[in-house]
């Protein structure tokens, strides 16, 4: 009852120029929609690998931002001391008070200087972040004046190779190593010990956070209750998990937002080239379509066919898309997370989600734009037509 | 019948299709210029700071605060006219999270006489008596000078809250923790939209005695200069200052200040630059499409067009008039609709960015861009139709 | 029973707010196996009566019977369906699929018939063969002459086995030698398988291979 694909196939390799030119309209939009969602994935990727799945992390009530946060000595003392907590091998604590300031810091290539978050950590806060591996070069050793770099801050900032020395507040800190931490956003830390850079930066008893394991997850709820309801810890608790997916949504929702915004309006233009394609197609067989229905074939079955081809049409523009919009997987950026106030780098995140979107959408153009177009072949009266062109 | 007659006849012949192509021509030069919009915008807030204030803050970051003491011996620099300081209070909402507004501290005395003539107020609760009011600062502010916890709320901020003179707002305190109420003194008026009127400012005292314990630390200050010209060298005389104190300066005009928070937009400007090119790009390959599509169907038309003793040049013209037409008429209304929209609806992003702006410059760059299209992609349409010869026109059966 | 009957047939069209009258009252009978000529000048309404025949129109007043069924009832779908089963139509300008191949464009109306591709395939060829173009079924409409093209037509026409054909100036395009052969096919068609055949036609010589002439002028009869 259908006409047969192959007729709107070798319809579209009839005319190249604006079979190509139409489907390449169509395949910069899905390539931009691709991006915009690729940089948003990126983007959350990079802060919710953050967390790890048994963390628990610890700020003070009404801080919307590490930076923000502040605990007494007194504060952390109680909580390092909480039965919850899970130790390692050694029977250690896991557990770390930390310190987390952004630093200004002059960048490479570029005029200007960044906000770089510094992180100083109690001796087990390596061992507490299972994706945090060494790069290159060592651990800090605790107590000394030197530091370690995350892999994307030491490609993007001055004087962060292995021996360099960086000045905080009143003191210099020797690179010692380059450490990856599976792109999420410590990777854009710089991190030394706790005990250190707090007196050089004027910070002797201020902690912002303090991050542990707990030994069982289940324990999480009733552990949280009873701290946030401690009048002398005034504290609120999250998974680190948790946490960092809270900071990363303003963010990501912007740009995912921003991208949907500007690919619609872009669709609309594309949509329209395609209309004009597909109108001009109908335009040019008329004489054919008039045949199809002598030959007998319904209304339907020669809008059906029409339909067919303007999706066919759009969705080569699809594959085109994801094709030109490919290659940026993996490229690194680098925007300002306002939510706290330091840059993140991440890494563009063309994900298998992001490409099946761009299709679909790719294809809803197709519908949108054949649509009236194959009306008009489907409505055309046979008499009138078997002479005309 | 004239030669613009002949353009507008022609285009009309097929009216769907020249209505579809001007729309997608009008909607990419809207998306060009929205986005150089963005980048505008950016400049824009950097250009509304001054060169003769300079910003001094910790060397080491902006989160780091700066002695209150510095206070005298800053004002004694030669070259300073005057010394304001101010802290960020960073609060939320407390009813809404997402709702995101600015709240300074300032010592209201110094700070408003630096910016008086980049606000202005229009709004002000009467005063309870007769104040003196501090030189420098609008009468109109007297009821704000006397009540510690009032504040001054931005034009935009206040209609958009619903505020009312005399009401006392809450803010959730997220560096300073706890609820703080605030009432609502006066309204003030940016002269510049890129100054900002999403913000409220409050006294510096009030944060001082309740949420850093009476000693409060500075945010950062701001100079005012006597001799603007000398700008540089002020301020590397003031970091010089404080080179071995435990809180060391970095001093900038408050133009480079300003810059540094564009900067932290990082490859975003970049990534728009090259999503604004491939839309551009897109499009054009839409309405040079068109224009071939329309011209291969005319090709008998233009043939006859000459046996009537028309010119090959005047059609070369006649063809590219109709690309132009189509191209400058979408791209223009594009164009000026995006700065119409985005600055009439003092559009923010959510107060991702400051109100935008679109300049001229983008307008006419937008302009020049349509143009451009339809030059490129009349252009193979008018060549061919001007020079095929007119059997061969006329033998055309597609 | 007459395989086609026209009674009292009027046909009007609208042209913006004008009513052009194209057949007044026109009543004909084409006998089963009969091989009519339809002739008359431009304007006179004989490929209006065509159409109405092949069920392509439908007429203002009137009825069109062919072989019992009067298809000026028949709605839009069973139009169609009648259409692909009865009627086979030949036209002047041919009207090939141009991007389908012969054997394909000959396979087209099987498409709307139940039946699985490889019979699909052996009709057409059949018919192709019947044609004489069993050695072009892989050509083009672009790669054929004109009288190649129309023997596919031809074939495309026959090849679900209608019992009428309806020829709209099946020669008016070809050169003499061509429209020899396609008006000895079609007289082969009528004499040898029995097909009913109408065709309107200008050139005289094509008139003279029909059985009977009939001749169109404004809409009547005459003659």
């Amino acid at each position: 009852m259908a006409i047969p694909v192959v007729y709107n196939l070798r319809n579209l390799t009839q005319r190249p120029v604006s079979t190509l030119a139409t489907a390449a309209g169509i395949a910069f939009v899905v390539a931009i929609l691709i991006g915009a969602l690729a940089l948003a994935s990126g983007f959350q990727a990079a802060l919710v690998g953050t967390g790890s799945p048994r963390n628990v992390i610890v700020l003070r009530t009404g801080a919307d931002s590490e930076l923000s946060s502040g605990l007494s000595r007194d504060a952390v003392n109680i909580l390092r001391a909480l039965p919850e907590i899970a130790s390692d091998g050694q029977g250690r604590p896991l557990v770390s008070a930390e310190l987390f300031v952004v630093v200004s810091k002059p960048r490479l290539g570029f005029t200007g200087s960044s906000n770089v978050p510094v992180r100083g950590v109690d001796p087990s806060g390596f061992a507490l972040r299972s994706q945090v591996r060494m790069a290159q070069g060592r651990l800090f050793a605790p107590g000394t004046d030197e530091v370690m770099v995350g892999s994307r801050i030491a490609r993007r900032f001055e004087g962060c190779k292995l021996g360099d020395k960086l000045r905080f507040g009143q003191r210099d800190f020797t690179v010692v190593g380059h450490f990856d931490a599976a792109g999420s956003a410590f990777e854009s830390e710089i991190w030394g010990d706790l005990t250190v850079l707090g007196p050089a930066l004027g910070r002797d008893n201020a902690f912002q956070s303090l991050t542990f394991t707990i030994r069982d997850t289940a324990l999480f709820r009733p552990l949280r209750e009873r701290l946030e309801k401690d009048p002398r810890l005034g504290v609120q608790v999250h998974t680190e998990r948790g946490w960092y997916a809270e900071q990363s949504r303003l963010l990501a929702g912007v740009i995912r937002a921003a991208g949907v915004f500007i690919t619609l309006i872009m669709a609309v233009g594309a949509i329209f080239g395609a209309i004009n394609t597909m109108y001009a197609a109908v335009g040019t067989r008329t004489r054919e379509i008039a045949t199809l229905f002598v030959l007998g074939f319904s209304p339907w079955a020669v809008w059906l066919s029409f339909l067919m081809e303007s999706v066919l049409l759009s969705l080569f523009g699809g594959v085109l898309g994801c094709l030109l919009a490919l290659p940026i997987n993996g490229i690194t950026s680098s925007t300002t997370n306002w939510s706290s106030f330091s840059e993140v780098a991440f890494a563009f995140r063309v994900t298998p989600a992001a490409l099946i979107a761009g299709m679909i959408f790719a294809a809803a153009m197709g519908v949108i734009g054949g649509f009236l177009p194959a009306l008009r072949a489907a409505r055309q009266t046979i008499a009138s037509s078997l002479r005309a062109g | 019948m004239g030669f613009l007659t002949l353009v507008l006849v022609n285009l009309g012949r097929n009216k769907l299709r020249t209505a579809l192509t001007t729309l997608s021509v009008l909607i990419a030069l809207f998306l060009f210029c929205s986005l150089r919009g963005v980048l505008d915008t950016l400049a824009a807030s950097i250009r509304v700071s001054s060169e003769d204030r300079l910003v001094t803050r910790n060397a080491v970051s902006l989160i780091f605060p700066l002695p209150l003491a510095y206070r005298e011996r800053l004002a004694a620099v030669p070259g300073v006219k005057g010394v304001a300081y101010a802290n960020w209070f960073g609060g939320r909402d407390p009813n809404d999270p997402g709702n995101f507004y600015a709240q300074f501290a300032v010592d209201a005395a110094t700070y408003l006489p630096m910016y008086d003539s980049d606000v202005e107020i229009v709004a002000a609760d009467p005063p309870q008596a007769e104040v003196s009011m501090p030189p420098g600062v609008d009468p109109k502010l007297a009821a704000f000078m006397t009540d510690q916890t009032g504040c001054v709320a931005g034009e935009r901020l206040f209609k958009r809250m619903n505020w009312k003179l005399g009401q006392t707002i809450h803010v959730a305190g997220t560096i300073f923790p706890g609820s703080w109420p605030f009432t609502i003194r006066a309204v003030y008026h940016a002269k510049d939209p890129a100054f900002g009127e999403e913000t409220i400012l409050f006294h510096w005292q009030y944060l001082n005695q309740r949420g850093m314990g009476g000693t409060g630390p500075v945010g950062w200050y701001i100079l005012r200069l006597s001799e603007p010209g000398r700008a540089g060298e002020i301020a590397r005389a003031v970091d010089a200052l404080y080179e071995n104190s435990a809180a060391r300066t970095r001093t900038e005009t408050e133009r480079a200040f300003q810059a540094g928070f564009v900067s932290m937009y990082g490859n975003v400007p970049f990534l728009i630059g090259v999503i604004g090119l491939a839309v551009v790009f897109a499009i054009l390959l839409v309405a040079a499409n068109t224009m071939m599509m329309a011209a291969r169907e005319r090709v008998a038309e233009y043939g006859v067009l000459k046996t009537l003793g028309f010119e090959d040049g005047t059609l070369f013209r006649l063809v590219l008039a109709e690309a132009a037409a189509i191209t400058l008429i979408g791209g223009v209304s594009g164009a000026l609709l995006a700065k119409w929209a985005l600055e009439g609806t003092q559009f923010n992003a959510g107060g991702f960015l400051p109100p935008m702006t679109v300049s001229w410059a983008t307008v006419g760059i937008g302009a020049g861009i349509a143009l451009l299209m339809g030059a490129v992609s009349g252009l193979v349409p008018a060549w061919q139709a001007s020079r095929r010869p007119i059997v061969d026109a006329l033998r055309r059966v597609e | 029973m007459a395989a086609i009957e026209i009674r009292d047939v009027h046909k009007e069209y609208q042209r913006d707010s004008q009513r052009i009258p194209v057949l007044s009252g026109l009543t004909l009978e084409v006998a089963e196996g009969d091989y009519v000529a339809l002739m008359g000048p431009s304007g006179s309404g004989k490929t209006t009566l065509l159409n109405l025949i092949g069920g392509i129109d439908q007429p203002t007043r009137g009825q069109v019977v062919v072989h019992g069924t009067d298809i000026a009832r028949l709605g839009g779908r069973k139009l169609a369906q009648w259409r692909s089963r009865h009627i086979g139509f030949i036209f002047q300008l041919y009207n090939l699929i141009p991007v389908l191949t012969a054997l394909q464009n000959v396979e087209l109306p099987l498409l709307l018939h139940r039946m699985s591709g490889g019979e699909r395939r052996k009709r057409a060829q059949v018919a192709l063969e019947l044609v004489g173009l069993a050695d072009r079924t892989r050509h083009f409409p672009r790669q054929l002459s004109g009288g190649q093209e129309q023997r596919v037509a031809i074939a495309r026409a026959l090849v679900s086995d209608p019992e009428v054909l309806l020829a709209d100036e099946p020669t008016g395009d070809l050169d003499r030698k061509s429209a020899e052969e396609i008006l000895q096919l079609l007289e082969r068609l009528n004499r040898e398988f029995k097909k009913t055949i109408v065709m309107v036609t200008h050139d005289p010589h094509a008139a003279e291979r029909a059985k009977r002439m009939v001749h169109l002028d404004k809409g009547v009869l005459s003659a």
